[in-house]
């Protein structure tokens, strides 16, 4: 691939993070470099969703620390890390369902709406302006999304692979530098998978947006991720290129077990 | 058949009010998941610092104008229901995020009374009359159509004129604006709106000082119908049906309930009443909501409540 990834812009130090006794991540370090496609796998509950949340502001991890961009913090508070640029889809999609989908997506220009409140109920003309200027940028989502038919419908009636890349498309309208994906094709049929590994790569090309991406499938992981993170129990067990983590033996032994 | 009309449309224009004060129990509910029982101590709040302003800015600055007097009243009131939702937010609300309902709920209780006696001592506990020129003289309409006419109160004409601007502003606001989109935003899924960097401690300022203000204006019309007093925050308790009957969560569902049980209560009244012997109009609302709450718990236009098990 001749893509030009840059210096790391993302960087996890020795994470740990516990709910009462269980322990979630245990001392998890990694990096994202800039324009990288950066997988993080494990069976279920190795706590890749905890990462994702920590790096988001959801959870407060109780050691350790997160850079971003040279700057450095022990927590990360969830509008902050909106305005510094980091996105994230949801699992369990987390859509605001009455909304049409154009709606939806615009309120991922939110942070980027200068207009105060008292300018936008009177409609003065800057206020105008601005939202037409914000509705465009929207539209080209809407366009890359192939979701042109569906602009008006609420997303609570759209079908279920719709519903993801509406998520996906509000991330991207806040123009992120990090993308963080929480299982993009989770529930998908191969069709729905090829289109979302499309776009992320698409992303990832056009707009150089650095995708940090959770996914169940090892097929689509292995095609599209420059490095791939795995977790088991909150451990990191492997770090690498998927060629490098497919052959690590601690990882194929987590994914199909051992004989004791 | 006039004086069925007349029962109508007296029931109508009451229903408006219940539908305002109905109204800003599902603003704050959309917004933040909290059952706002302090809404009945921010009508009177609301209603009494209005009041008071009115009374004493021709004092502090000698204006003679009694309709300017009064705007700056209603700017004023505002102005003091928006530090009030500062307050709310954060002395309580922000402390108490990701809470169970019923500890919400609780909170609101504290404010309500909290509200109630910080009003009383602020503005004074007297009843005080509200004044913005309402014409208190009824009209005659349809004289060539029906047969002696139809009586209507100007005065309520007036006040549902008020209500029906106010419902299309608000509709507007949150239909049309970026702000408006963010609170709705809010209101549907608090953690993705956190994602996407919309800060929840301002929309909820903004919330309750929107909530604030529809209990102005409510308090306002009641007001200057009834005269400012106490009994005005059980006002809120006659819209606690209608929000049931409408569904917690549905804007034009707080103005239909409100216009249903008002309709209800003055055609049950006169119509029913001389049979069961009258005060139907005190428990109708209690019992077409006890009605809902039997066979359909989310109201005519709510959300379904689906509980995942």
């Amino acid at each position: 691939m001749s893509k030009k990834i840059g210096d790391v812009i993302l960087d996890v130090n020795n994470i740990s993070l516990s709910f009462g006794g269980v322990k979630a991540l245990t001392d998890i370090s990694f990096n994202v470099r800039e324009h990288e496609i950066r997988a993080i796998i494990g069976p279920n509950g190795a706590g890749k969703s905890s990462m994702l949340n920590c790096i988001n502001g959801v959870y407060t991890p109780q050691q350790g620390s997160i850079s971003f961009k040279g700057q450095t913090f022990s927590h990360m508070d969830s509008h902050q890390v909106a305005s510094m640029g980091i996105a994230r889809t949801f699992q369990n999609l987390a859509l605001f369902k009455g909304m049409s989908v154009i709606d939806n997506i615009m309120t991922g220009r939110n942070l980027r709406i200068k207009s105060n409140i008292f300018m936008q109920a009177l409609r003065l003309g800057a206020a105008e302006r601005e939202e037409l200027q914000h509705r465009e940028f929207v539209e080209h989502i809407i366009d890359f999304l192939e979701i042109q038919a569906y602009r008006k419908t609420p997303v609570g009636q759209l079908p279920y692979g719709l519903q993801k890349r509406v998520d996906l498309g509000r991330a991207l309208a806040m123009e992120p530098k990090v993308l963080l994906l929480d299982e993009p094709m989770a529930g998908m049929n191969l069709e729905e998978k090829q289109d979302m590994s499309r776009f992320v790569l698409d992303i990832n090309d056009e707009y150089g947006t650095t995708v940090v991406l959770i996914e169940h499938d090892m097929g689509v992981v292995m095609d599209i991720s420059d490095r791939v993170v795995v977790l088991d129990y909150g451990k990191k067990i492997g770090d690498g290129t998927p060629n490098e983590v497919r052959s690590n033996p601690e990882v194929i032994s987590a994914y199909l077990g051992t004989g004791h | 058949m006039a004086f069925f009309l007349e029962t109508l449309l007296g029931g109508l224009m009451a229903g408006m009010l219940y539908s305002l004060v109905a109204l800003g129990f599902v603003l704050i509910f959309k917004a933040s998941g909290v059952f706002n029982f302090a809404q009945g101590a921010m009508v009177l709040f609301a209603a009494l610092a209005m009041a008071r302003f009115a009374e004493w800015i021709p004092q502090w600055t000698g204006i003679d104008s009694k309709l300017l007097a009064n705007l700056l009243a209603f700017v004023l009131a505002s102005a003091i229901m928006w530090a009030v939702a500062w307050l709310i937010e954060y002395l309580a609300l922000r402390h108490l995020v990701n809470q169970e309902g019923t500890t919400l709920l609780m909170a609101t209780l504290g404010i309500s009374y909290f509200l109630d006696g910080l009003g009383q001592s602020l503005f004074g506990s007297n009843i005080y009359k509200i004044d913005i020129g309402m014409p208190k003289e009824p009209i005659m309409v349809f004289e060539g159509w029906l047969e002696g006419g139809m009586l209507i109160n100007k005065e309520d004409l007036y006040a549902a004129m008020i209500a029906a601007v106010l419902v299309a502003g608000l509709t507007l606001f949150f239909q049309k604006t970026a702000t408006g989109r963010a609170l709705r935003a809010v209101a549907d899924d608090h953690q993705a709106a956190q994602s996407i960097g919309i800060p929840l401690n301002r929309i909820w300022v903004i919330v309750w000082t929107v909530a604030g203000v529809v209990a102005l204006v409510a308090g306002m019309i009641w007001g200057s119908k009834l005269g400012v007093q106490f009994s005005l925050t059980t006002v809120a308790l006659r819209a606690l049906p209608v929000v049931i009957l409408g569904g917690l969560t549905s804007v034009p569902g707080a103005i239909i309930g409100g216009l249903i049980i008002g309709v209800g209560e003055k055609l049950s009244e006169v119509f029913l009443g001389p049979y069961v012997g009258g005060g139907i109009e005190i428990w109708f609302a209690y019992v077409l909501a006890l009605v809902f709450l039997l066979f359909r718990p989310q109201g005519l236009f709510g959300e379904k409540i689906i509980d995942r098990v």
